[in-house]
Protein backbone atom coordinates (compact mmCIF):
# COMPACT_ATOMS: atom_id res chain seq x y z
CA UNK A 1 0.00 0.00 0.00
CA UNK A 2 3.08 2.22 -0.55
CA UNK A 3 1.73 3.68 -3.57
CA UNK A 4 -1.58 4.59 -1.79
CA UNK A 5 0.58 6.37 1.01
CA UNK A 6 2.34 8.16 -2.04
CA UNK A 7 -0.64 9.14 -3.61
CA UNK A 8 -2.15 10.97 -0.81
CA UNK A 9 0.93 12.89 -0.25
CA UNK A 10 1.51 13.59 -3.95
CA UNK A 11 -2.51 14.63 -4.23
CA UNK A 12 -2.01 16.84 -0.88
CA UNK A 13 1.64 18.67 -2.32
CA UNK A 14 -0.30 19.29 -5.34
CA UNK A 15 -2.93 20.60 -3.73
CA UNK A 16 -1.04 23.39 -2.70
CA UNK A 17 0.48 24.10 -6.07
CA UNK A 18 -2.56 24.07 -7.32
CA UNK A 19 -3.76 27.22 -4.83
CA UNK A 20 -1.07 28.95 -5.85
CA UNK A 21 -2.02 27.85 -9.96
CA UNK A 22 -5.21 28.99 -9.45
CA UNK A 23 -4.02 32.67 -8.95
CA UNK A 24 -2.07 32.31 -12.00
CA UNK A 25 -4.24 31.31 -13.94
CA UNK A 26 -7.45 33.65 -12.99
CA UNK A 27 -4.79 36.99 -13.63
CA UNK A 28 -3.63 35.38 -16.62
CA UNK A 29 -7.25 34.80 -17.99
CA UNK A 30 -8.56 38.20 -17.12
CA UNK A 31 -5.25 40.11 -17.91
CA UNK A 32 -3.01 38.01 -19.82
CA UNK A 33 -0.11 38.86 -17.79
CA UNK A 34 2.29 35.99 -15.96
CA UNK A 35 2.36 37.82 -12.25
CA UNK A 36 5.56 36.71 -11.27
CA UNK A 37 5.40 38.33 -7.86
CA UNK A 38 2.68 35.48 -6.82
CA UNK A 39 4.66 33.22 -5.29
CA UNK A 40 5.71 36.23 -2.84
CA UNK A 41 2.23 36.69 -2.06
CA UNK A 42 2.35 33.24 -1.04
CA UNK A 43 5.26 33.79 0.76
CA UNK A 44 3.67 36.34 2.82
CA UNK A 45 0.56 33.99 3.52
CA UNK A 46 3.12 32.15 5.31
CA UNK A 47 4.36 34.84 7.56
CA UNK A 48 1.10 35.99 8.62
CA UNK A 49 -0.16 32.48 8.96
CA UNK A 50 3.22 32.13 11.56
CA UNK A 51 2.91 35.28 13.24
CA UNK A 52 -0.51 34.93 13.95
CA UNK A 53 -0.36 31.40 15.19
CA UNK A 54 3.26 31.80 17.33
CA UNK A 55 2.55 35.13 18.38
CA UNK A 56 -1.16 35.98 18.35
CA UNK A 57 -2.14 32.85 19.78
CA UNK A 58 -4.58 32.60 17.24
CA UNK A 59 -5.84 28.86 16.07
CA UNK A 60 -5.09 27.14 12.79
CA UNK A 61 -8.45 28.76 11.15
CA UNK A 62 -8.65 32.17 12.43
CA UNK A 63 -5.00 32.40 11.45
CA UNK A 64 -5.70 30.65 7.72
CA UNK A 65 -8.45 33.55 7.48
CA UNK A 66 -6.39 36.27 8.67
CA UNK A 67 -3.57 35.60 5.95
CA UNK A 68 -5.85 35.31 3.43
CA UNK A 69 -7.86 38.70 4.09
CA UNK A 70 -4.39 40.13 4.39
CA UNK A 71 -3.05 38.67 0.94
CA UNK A 72 -6.41 39.41 -0.84
CA UNK A 73 -5.14 43.23 0.38
CA UNK A 74 -1.88 42.97 -0.77
CA UNK A 75 -2.99 41.27 -3.99
CA UNK A 76 -5.24 44.40 -4.46
CA UNK A 77 -2.39 47.32 -3.88
CA UNK A 78 0.10 45.30 -6.23
CA UNK A 79 -2.26 45.42 -8.93
CA UNK A 80 -3.48 48.85 -8.37
CA UNK A 81 0.19 50.15 -8.08
CA UNK A 82 1.97 48.60 -10.59
CA UNK A 83 0.17 46.75 -12.97
CA UNK A 84 -3.10 49.01 -13.75
CA UNK A 85 -1.49 51.79 -15.50
CA UNK A 86 0.16 49.28 -17.87
CA UNK A 87 -3.01 47.79 -18.71
CA UNK A 88 -2.14 49.33 -22.32
CA UNK A 89 1.32 48.75 -22.47
CA UNK A 90 2.91 45.98 -24.01
CA UNK A 91 2.74 42.61 -22.47
CA UNK A 92 6.62 42.16 -22.03
CA UNK A 93 6.49 45.76 -19.79
CA UNK A 94 4.08 43.95 -17.53
CA UNK A 95 5.75 41.04 -17.10
CA UNK A 96 8.94 42.33 -16.73
CA UNK A 97 7.19 44.60 -13.91
CA UNK A 98 5.91 41.32 -12.14
CA UNK A 99 9.52 40.29 -12.11
CA UNK A 100 10.18 43.44 -9.95
CA UNK A 101 7.60 43.46 -7.83
CA UNK A 102 8.44 40.09 -6.81
CA UNK A 103 12.15 40.81 -5.93
CA UNK A 104 10.61 43.93 -4.47
CA UNK A 105 8.24 41.96 -1.76
CA UNK A 106 11.39 39.33 -1.15
CA UNK A 107 13.84 42.15 -0.20
CA UNK A 108 11.34 43.91 1.87
CA UNK A 109 10.92 41.15 3.91
CA UNK A 110 14.69 40.21 4.35
CA UNK A 111 15.22 43.70 4.82
CA UNK A 112 12.44 44.29 7.63
CA UNK A 113 13.19 40.84 9.49
CA UNK A 114 16.15 39.27 8.26
CA UNK A 115 16.69 36.69 5.52
CA UNK A 116 16.91 33.57 8.35
CA UNK A 117 14.22 31.60 8.50
CA UNK A 118 11.25 30.22 10.88
CA UNK A 119 9.82 27.52 12.12
CA UNK A 120 6.29 26.83 12.27
CA UNK A 121 4.68 25.67 15.69
CA UNK A 122 3.28 22.15 15.99
CA UNK A 123 -0.35 23.21 15.61
CA UNK A 124 -2.10 20.70 14.44
CA UNK A 125 -1.41 17.05 15.86
CA UNK A 126 -0.25 15.08 13.27
CA UNK A 127 -1.45 11.05 13.55
CA UNK A 128 -0.60 8.24 11.52
CA UNK A 129 -3.84 6.80 9.93
CA UNK A 130 -3.89 3.62 8.72
CA UNK A 131 -6.45 2.83 5.70
CA UNK A 132 -6.62 -0.35 3.81
CA UNK A 133 -2.93 -1.00 5.02
CA UNK A 134 -1.16 2.44 3.78
CA UNK A 135 0.22 4.54 6.71
CA UNK A 136 -1.41 8.46 5.74
CA UNK A 137 -0.97 11.36 7.72
CA UNK A 138 -3.41 13.33 9.17
CA UNK A 139 -1.92 17.05 8.37
CA UNK A 140 -2.31 15.57 4.38
CA UNK A 141 -5.37 14.77 4.80
CA UNK A 142 -6.08 18.55 6.37
CA UNK A 143 -4.50 20.33 3.59
CA UNK A 144 -6.05 18.01 0.96
CA UNK A 145 -9.68 19.24 2.91
CA UNK A 146 -9.05 22.91 3.16
CA UNK A 147 -7.38 22.55 -0.34
CA UNK A 148 -10.71 21.10 -1.61
CA UNK A 149 -13.21 23.56 0.37
CA UNK A 150 -11.30 26.26 -1.13
CA UNK A 151 -11.83 25.01 -4.19
CA UNK A 152 -15.58 24.12 -4.22
CA UNK A 153 -15.70 27.79 -2.43
CA UNK A 154 -13.82 29.08 -5.97
CA UNK A 155 -15.85 27.31 -7.95
CA UNK A 156 -19.22 28.75 -6.49
CA UNK A 157 -17.92 32.09 -6.70
CA UNK A 158 -16.35 32.21 -10.02
CA UNK A 159 -19.86 30.21 -11.43
CA UNK A 160 -22.89 31.59 -9.23
CA UNK A 161 -22.17 34.76 -8.00
CA UNK A 162 -22.17 37.89 -10.11
CA UNK A 163 -18.86 38.94 -9.04
CA UNK A 164 -17.72 35.44 -10.76
CA UNK A 165 -19.74 35.70 -13.88
CA UNK A 166 -18.29 39.54 -14.48
CA UNK A 167 -15.09 38.05 -14.05
CA UNK A 168 -15.88 35.49 -16.70
CA UNK A 169 -17.03 38.13 -18.98
CA UNK A 170 -14.85 40.70 -18.74
CA UNK A 171 -11.88 38.04 -19.44
CA UNK A 172 -13.72 36.76 -22.40
CA UNK A 173 -14.14 40.67 -23.29
CA UNK A 174 -13.59 43.57 -21.50
CA UNK A 175 -15.01 46.17 -23.94
CA UNK A 176 -18.16 44.89 -24.28
CA UNK A 177 -17.89 43.79 -20.48
CA UNK A 178 -18.03 47.68 -19.98
CA UNK A 179 -21.69 47.75 -21.86
CA UNK A 180 -22.81 45.55 -19.94
CA UNK A 181 -22.27 48.33 -16.87
CA UNK A 182 -19.45 45.73 -15.77
CA UNK A 183 -16.74 48.31 -13.83
CA UNK A 184 -13.64 46.19 -15.19
CA UNK A 185 -11.64 48.25 -12.82
CA UNK A 186 -13.07 46.24 -9.85
CA UNK A 187 -13.46 43.40 -11.41
CA UNK A 188 -9.95 42.62 -11.79
CA UNK A 189 -9.19 43.85 -8.24
CA UNK A 190 -11.51 41.49 -7.17
CA UNK A 191 -9.54 38.65 -9.45
CA UNK A 192 -6.23 39.52 -7.68
CA UNK A 193 -8.40 39.43 -4.14
CA UNK A 194 -9.54 36.02 -4.80
CA UNK A 195 -5.98 34.67 -6.33
CA UNK A 196 -4.02 35.77 -3.68
CA UNK A 197 -6.14 34.83 -0.95
CA UNK A 198 -5.74 31.68 -2.10
CA UNK A 199 -2.22 32.05 -2.53
CA UNK A 200 -2.23 33.36 1.55
CA UNK A 201 -4.05 30.15 2.72
CA UNK A 202 -1.28 27.92 0.50
CA UNK A 203 0.76 29.67 2.50
CA UNK A 204 0.47 28.85 5.82
CA UNK A 205 -0.64 25.11 4.95
CA UNK A 206 2.35 24.74 3.22
CA UNK A 207 4.05 26.29 6.94
CA UNK A 208 2.03 24.02 8.56
CA UNK A 209 3.40 20.82 6.39
CA UNK A 210 6.92 22.21 6.08
CA UNK A 211 7.37 23.49 9.64
CA UNK A 212 10.13 25.88 7.76
CA UNK A 213 9.66 29.14 6.33
CA UNK A 214 11.39 32.08 4.50
CA UNK A 215 11.40 35.21 3.10
CA UNK A 216 12.49 33.37 -0.54
CA UNK A 217 10.30 30.50 0.02
CA UNK A 218 7.67 31.70 -2.42
CA UNK A 219 10.06 31.10 -5.38
CA UNK A 220 10.69 27.58 -6.25
CA UNK A 221 6.49 27.14 -5.50
CA UNK A 222 5.73 30.01 -7.38
CA UNK A 223 7.37 28.65 -10.57
CA UNK A 224 6.06 24.87 -10.10
CA UNK A 225 2.58 26.20 -9.67
CA UNK A 226 3.34 28.14 -12.66
CA UNK A 227 4.29 24.72 -14.41
CA UNK A 228 0.99 23.34 -12.83
CA UNK A 229 -1.00 26.45 -14.60
CA UNK A 230 0.59 25.50 -17.96
CA UNK A 231 0.13 21.92 -17.87
CA UNK A 232 -3.64 22.36 -17.14
CA UNK A 233 -4.07 25.30 -19.99
CA UNK A 234 -3.24 28.65 -18.57
CA UNK A 235 -6.91 30.38 -17.88
CA UNK A 236 -8.27 27.40 -17.05
CA UNK A 237 -9.68 26.78 -13.86
CA UNK A 238 -10.41 23.15 -13.34
CA UNK A 239 -7.25 22.82 -15.48
CA UNK A 240 -5.11 24.59 -12.11
CA UNK A 241 -6.54 22.18 -9.92
CA UNK A 242 -5.63 19.28 -11.94
CA UNK A 243 -2.40 20.49 -13.49
CA UNK A 244 -1.51 20.81 -9.74
CA UNK A 245 -2.40 17.64 -8.36
CA UNK A 246 -1.21 16.00 -10.91
CA UNK A 247 2.50 17.70 -10.88
CA UNK A 248 2.49 17.11 -7.23
CA UNK A 249 1.87 13.42 -7.47
CA UNK A 250 4.77 12.90 -10.62
CA UNK A 251 7.24 14.74 -7.87
CA UNK A 252 5.69 12.75 -5.01
CA UNK A 253 6.55 9.56 -7.07
CA UNK A 254 9.61 10.57 -8.37
CA UNK A 255 10.98 10.85 -4.91
CA UNK A 256 9.69 7.89 -3.82
CA UNK A 257 11.44 5.85 -6.56
CA UNK A 258 14.27 7.12 -5.37
CA UNK A 259 14.87 10.45 -7.44
CA UNK A 260 14.17 12.63 -4.96
CA UNK A 261 17.35 15.09 -6.68
CA UNK A 262 15.51 14.41 -9.75
CA UNK A 263 12.37 15.92 -8.65
CA UNK A 264 12.13 19.63 -10.08
CA UNK A 265 13.96 18.92 -12.99
CA UNK A 266 10.95 16.40 -13.25
CA UNK A 267 8.74 19.45 -12.75
CA UNK A 268 10.78 21.70 -15.56
CA UNK A 269 10.57 18.58 -17.85
CA UNK A 270 6.61 18.19 -18.03
CA UNK A 271 6.92 22.06 -18.59
CA UNK A 272 8.92 21.43 -21.75
CA UNK A 273 7.14 18.90 -22.79
CA UNK A 274 3.67 20.53 -22.25
CA UNK A 275 5.25 23.62 -24.35
CA UNK A 276 6.26 21.65 -26.84
CA UNK A 277 3.78 19.21 -27.68
CA UNK A 278 0.61 20.71 -26.63
CA UNK A 279 0.84 24.52 -25.40
CA UNK A 280 -2.40 25.36 -24.53
CA UNK A 281 -2.03 22.26 -22.10
CA UNK A 282 -4.49 20.02 -20.64
CA UNK A 283 -7.69 21.96 -19.92
CA UNK A 284 -6.75 24.64 -22.77
CA UNK A 285 -9.56 27.19 -24.29
CA UNK A 286 -11.38 24.91 -26.92
CA UNK A 287 -14.37 26.75 -27.09
CA UNK A 288 -15.76 27.19 -30.58
CA UNK A 289 -16.77 30.69 -31.52
CA UNK A 290 -18.55 30.99 -34.88
CA UNK A 291 -17.94 34.54 -36.24
CA UNK B 1 -34.15 62.53 -26.39
CA UNK B 2 -30.01 62.08 -27.60
CA UNK B 3 -28.35 65.16 -29.24
CA UNK B 4 -24.87 64.99 -30.54
CA UNK B 5 -23.33 68.24 -31.34
CA UNK B 6 -20.16 68.22 -33.36
CA UNK B 7 -18.07 65.85 -31.94
CA UNK B 8 -14.86 65.26 -33.57
CA UNK B 9 -13.01 62.01 -32.81
CA UNK B 10 -9.87 60.89 -33.00
CA UNK B 11 -7.82 57.53 -33.09
CA UNK B 12 -4.12 58.72 -32.28
CA UNK B 13 -3.46 61.06 -34.71
CA UNK B 14 -6.29 59.91 -37.06
CA UNK B 15 -9.53 61.71 -37.25
CA UNK B 16 -12.03 59.48 -37.77
CA UNK B 17 -15.62 61.74 -36.86
CA UNK B 18 -15.71 65.52 -37.95
CA UNK B 19 -18.15 67.71 -36.91
CA UNK B 20 -20.72 65.08 -36.70
CA UNK B 21 -23.65 66.11 -34.90
CA UNK B 22 -27.41 64.07 -35.04
CA UNK B 23 -30.35 63.91 -32.82
CA UNK B 24 -32.35 60.90 -31.97
CA UNK B 25 -36.21 61.79 -30.47
CA UNK B 26 -38.07 59.47 -28.49
CA UNK B 27 -39.32 56.40 -29.75
CA UNK B 28 -38.06 56.70 -33.11
CA UNK B 29 -35.87 54.12 -35.59
CA UNK B 30 -33.07 56.50 -36.49
CA UNK B 31 -30.63 54.58 -38.70
CA UNK B 32 -27.00 55.68 -39.56
CA UNK B 33 -25.86 54.02 -42.73
CA UNK B 34 -22.78 54.33 -45.12
CA UNK B 35 -19.67 52.27 -46.61
CA UNK B 36 -17.52 50.45 -44.36
CA UNK B 37 -14.73 52.43 -42.61
CA UNK B 38 -16.97 55.76 -42.44
CA UNK B 39 -16.83 56.18 -39.17
CA UNK B 40 -20.74 54.35 -37.97
CA UNK B 41 -19.37 52.22 -35.47
CA UNK B 42 -17.28 54.91 -34.05
CA UNK B 43 -19.65 57.40 -33.84
CA UNK B 44 -22.04 54.06 -31.47
CA UNK B 45 -18.62 54.03 -29.46
CA UNK B 46 -18.39 57.63 -29.14
CA UNK B 47 -22.45 57.58 -27.95
CA UNK B 48 -21.93 54.40 -25.49
CA UNK B 49 -18.49 56.17 -24.15
CA UNK B 50 -16.22 53.51 -25.44
CA UNK B 51 -14.56 56.34 -27.09
CA UNK B 52 -14.30 60.23 -25.87
CA UNK B 53 -14.46 62.90 -28.16
CA UNK B 54 -11.90 65.38 -28.45
CA UNK B 55 -14.33 68.28 -28.58
CA UNK B 56 -18.45 68.45 -29.34
CA UNK B 57 -20.95 67.45 -26.70
CA UNK B 58 -22.99 64.94 -26.55
CA UNK B 59 -26.37 65.27 -24.12
CA UNK B 60 -28.72 62.29 -23.38
CA UNK B 61 -31.92 63.09 -21.53
CA UNK B 62 -30.62 66.93 -21.23
CA UNK B 63 -27.12 66.00 -20.07
CA UNK B 64 -23.78 65.56 -20.97
CA UNK B 65 -22.53 62.06 -21.18
CA UNK B 66 -19.61 62.73 -23.11
CA UNK B 67 -17.00 62.38 -20.47
CA UNK B 68 -18.82 59.57 -18.72
CA UNK B 69 -17.04 55.82 -18.26
CA UNK B 70 -19.26 53.26 -20.40
CA UNK B 71 -20.50 51.33 -17.34
CA UNK B 72 -22.31 54.12 -16.15
CA UNK B 73 -23.79 55.18 -19.39
CA UNK B 74 -25.53 52.02 -19.40
CA UNK B 75 -27.30 52.86 -15.93
CA UNK B 76 -28.80 56.19 -17.92
CA UNK B 77 -30.52 53.58 -20.40
CA UNK B 78 -28.25 53.72 -23.09
CA UNK B 79 -27.56 50.09 -24.28
CA UNK B 80 -24.86 49.29 -27.27
CA UNK B 81 -25.66 45.82 -29.35
CA UNK B 82 -22.31 46.19 -30.53
CA UNK B 83 -20.65 45.19 -34.04
CA UNK B 84 -20.05 41.26 -34.39
CA UNK B 85 -22.13 40.49 -31.52
CA UNK B 86 -19.51 39.80 -29.05
CA UNK B 87 -21.60 37.59 -27.09
CA UNK B 88 -19.75 35.94 -24.21
CA UNK B 89 -18.74 32.94 -25.68
CA UNK B 90 -17.48 31.38 -22.15
CA UNK B 91 -20.51 31.96 -20.65
CA UNK B 92 -24.16 30.26 -21.24
CA UNK B 93 -27.17 31.97 -22.65
CA UNK B 94 -28.92 32.21 -19.61
CA UNK B 95 -25.63 33.66 -18.03
CA UNK B 96 -25.46 36.15 -20.67
CA UNK B 97 -28.74 37.00 -20.16
CA UNK B 98 -28.32 37.74 -16.68
CA UNK B 99 -24.76 39.74 -17.38
CA UNK B 100 -27.16 42.13 -19.49
CA UNK B 101 -29.13 42.68 -16.40
CA UNK B 102 -25.72 43.60 -14.11
CA UNK B 103 -26.51 47.06 -13.67
CA UNK B 104 -29.91 46.25 -12.56
CA UNK B 105 -31.06 44.47 -8.95
CA UNK B 106 -34.86 44.07 -9.03
CA UNK B 107 -34.90 40.24 -9.02
CA UNK B 108 -38.69 40.22 -10.38
CA UNK B 109 -38.25 42.57 -12.73
CA UNK B 110 -34.99 41.10 -14.16
CA UNK B 111 -37.06 37.79 -14.55
CA UNK B 112 -40.01 39.24 -15.94
CA UNK B 113 -37.76 40.87 -18.58
CA UNK B 114 -35.91 37.44 -19.58
CA UNK B 115 -39.47 36.02 -19.94
CA UNK B 116 -39.97 38.41 -22.29
CA UNK B 117 -36.70 37.97 -23.99
CA UNK B 118 -37.22 34.71 -24.32
CA UNK B 119 -40.62 35.21 -25.87
CA UNK B 120 -39.03 37.54 -28.11
CA UNK B 121 -36.52 34.99 -29.06
CA UNK B 122 -37.97 31.74 -28.65
CA UNK B 123 -34.66 30.25 -30.11
CA UNK B 124 -32.68 31.44 -26.93
CA UNK B 125 -35.24 29.44 -24.55
CA UNK B 126 -34.38 26.50 -26.12
CA UNK B 127 -30.70 26.91 -25.85
CA UNK B 128 -30.76 28.48 -22.29
CA UNK B 129 -28.31 26.27 -20.89
CA UNK B 130 -25.56 26.14 -24.33
CA UNK B 131 -22.45 27.81 -24.47
CA UNK B 132 -23.30 30.92 -25.95
CA UNK B 133 -20.28 30.34 -28.25
CA UNK B 134 -21.89 27.38 -29.97
CA UNK B 135 -24.66 29.08 -31.00
CA UNK B 136 -25.44 29.81 -34.70
CA UNK B 137 -24.58 33.91 -36.31
CA UNK B 138 -28.36 34.56 -36.20
CA UNK B 139 -28.63 33.31 -32.76
CA UNK B 140 -25.86 35.33 -31.30
CA UNK B 141 -27.12 38.40 -32.42
CA UNK B 142 -30.26 37.38 -31.17
CA UNK B 143 -28.66 36.83 -27.82
CA UNK B 144 -26.64 40.00 -28.50
CA UNK B 145 -29.90 42.31 -28.89
CA UNK B 146 -31.56 40.03 -25.77
CA UNK B 147 -29.08 40.79 -23.41
CA UNK B 148 -28.73 44.45 -24.10
CA UNK B 149 -33.07 44.41 -23.73
CA UNK B 150 -32.08 42.76 -20.05
CA UNK B 151 -29.99 46.18 -19.40
CA UNK B 152 -34.01 47.63 -19.78
CA UNK B 153 -32.51 50.58 -22.23
CA UNK B 154 -34.43 53.68 -22.95
CA UNK B 155 -32.28 53.88 -26.40
CA UNK B 156 -30.50 50.84 -28.30
CA UNK B 157 -27.53 51.74 -30.10
CA UNK B 158 -27.38 48.66 -32.43
CA UNK B 159 -24.73 48.15 -34.66
CA UNK B 160 -24.91 46.11 -38.16
CA UNK B 161 -27.24 43.49 -36.61
CA UNK B 162 -27.65 42.30 -40.26
CA UNK B 163 -24.03 41.44 -40.18
CA UNK B 164 -23.20 37.82 -41.79
CA UNK B 165 -26.83 36.69 -41.33
CA UNK B 166 -28.94 34.72 -44.06
CA UNK B 167 -31.41 37.11 -45.34
CA UNK B 168 -34.53 35.02 -43.59
CA UNK B 169 -32.35 35.79 -40.29
CA UNK B 170 -31.92 39.34 -41.58
CA UNK B 171 -35.73 39.95 -42.02
CA UNK B 172 -36.39 38.32 -38.23
CA UNK B 173 -34.18 40.59 -36.80
CA UNK B 174 -35.44 43.32 -38.75
CA UNK B 175 -39.27 42.66 -37.26
CA UNK B 176 -38.34 42.48 -33.75
CA UNK B 177 -36.01 45.44 -33.97
CA UNK B 178 -40.05 47.03 -35.06
CA UNK B 179 -41.36 45.33 -32.24
CA UNK B 180 -39.10 46.47 -29.75
CA UNK B 181 -39.66 50.12 -30.71
CA UNK B 182 -42.91 49.47 -30.86
CA UNK B 183 -42.87 48.50 -27.29
CA UNK B 184 -40.98 51.94 -26.71
CA UNK B 185 -37.37 51.38 -27.06
CA UNK B 186 -35.78 54.52 -29.39
CA UNK B 187 -33.68 52.43 -31.40
CA UNK B 188 -30.10 53.97 -33.62
CA UNK B 189 -29.69 51.77 -36.25
CA UNK B 190 -26.21 51.40 -37.83
CA UNK B 191 -26.25 49.24 -41.15
CA UNK B 192 -24.80 48.09 -44.19
CA UNK B 193 -27.71 46.97 -45.18
CA UNK B 194 -28.92 50.67 -46.35
CA UNK B 195 -32.29 49.10 -47.63
CA UNK B 196 -33.29 47.23 -44.88
CA UNK B 197 -32.15 49.87 -42.78
CA UNK B 198 -34.26 52.75 -44.71
CA UNK B 199 -37.22 50.25 -44.41
CA UNK B 200 -37.64 50.24 -40.71
CA UNK B 201 -36.46 53.83 -40.10
CA UNK B 202 -38.10 57.10 -39.46
CA UNK B 203 -35.36 59.22 -40.24
CA UNK B 204 -31.69 58.49 -41.92
CA UNK B 205 -28.23 60.09 -41.86
CA UNK B 206 -25.64 59.23 -44.34
CA UNK B 207 -21.97 59.10 -42.98
CA UNK B 208 -19.05 59.62 -45.45
CA UNK B 209 -15.47 59.56 -44.56
CA UNK B 210 -16.13 60.58 -41.05
CA UNK B 211 -18.55 63.17 -42.08
CA UNK B 212 -22.52 63.94 -42.18
CA UNK B 213 -23.09 64.00 -45.80
CA UNK B 214 -26.75 63.45 -46.06
CA UNK B 215 -29.61 63.86 -43.88
CA UNK B 216 -33.63 63.09 -43.74
CA UNK B 217 -36.68 61.31 -43.59
CA UNK B 218 -35.68 57.71 -44.73
CA UNK B 219 -38.71 57.66 -47.33
CA UNK B 220 -37.53 60.27 -48.98
CA UNK B 221 -33.60 59.19 -48.80
CA UNK B 222 -34.60 55.86 -50.10
CA UNK B 223 -35.71 57.54 -53.61
CA UNK B 224 -32.85 60.07 -53.50
CA UNK B 225 -30.95 59.23 -56.49
CA UNK B 226 -27.65 60.09 -54.12
CA UNK B 227 -28.40 57.52 -52.00
CA UNK B 228 -29.61 55.23 -54.43
CA UNK B 229 -26.81 54.97 -56.65
CA UNK B 230 -23.93 54.79 -53.47
CA UNK B 231 -25.88 52.67 -51.06
CA UNK B 232 -28.89 50.61 -52.88
CA UNK B 233 -26.71 49.37 -55.78
CA UNK B 234 -27.91 52.36 -57.85
CA UNK B 235 -31.40 50.54 -59.38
Amino acid sequence: MEWLQQLVNGISIGSIYALIALGYTMVYGIIKLINFAHGDVFMIGAFIGFWAISRWDMGFIPALLLAMVICAVLGVIIERVAYKRLRNSTRIAALITAIGVSLLIENLMIFFRGAQSAVYPPTIENKTIDVFGAQINSLSLLILAVSIGLMILLQFIVHKTKIGKAMRAVSHDAEAAKLMGINVDNTISATFAIGSALAGAAGVIFGLYYTRIDPLMGIVPGIKAFIAAVLGGIGSIPGAMVGGMLLGVVETFVSAMGFSSWRDAAAFLILIIILIFKPSGLFGKNTREKV
Amino acid sequence: MLQVNGINVFYGNIQALHDVSIHVEEGEIVTLIGANGAGKSTLLKTLSGLLKPKTGEIMYLGKPIHGKAAQTIVKDGMSHVPEGRRVFANLTVEENLELGAYIRSDKAGIAKDMAHVYELFPRLLERKKQLSGTLSGGEQQMLAMGRALMAKPKILLMDEPSMGLAPLMVKAIFDIIKMVNAEGTTVLLVEQNAHMALSVASRAYVLETGRIVLSGDAQQLKESDEVRAAYLGGL
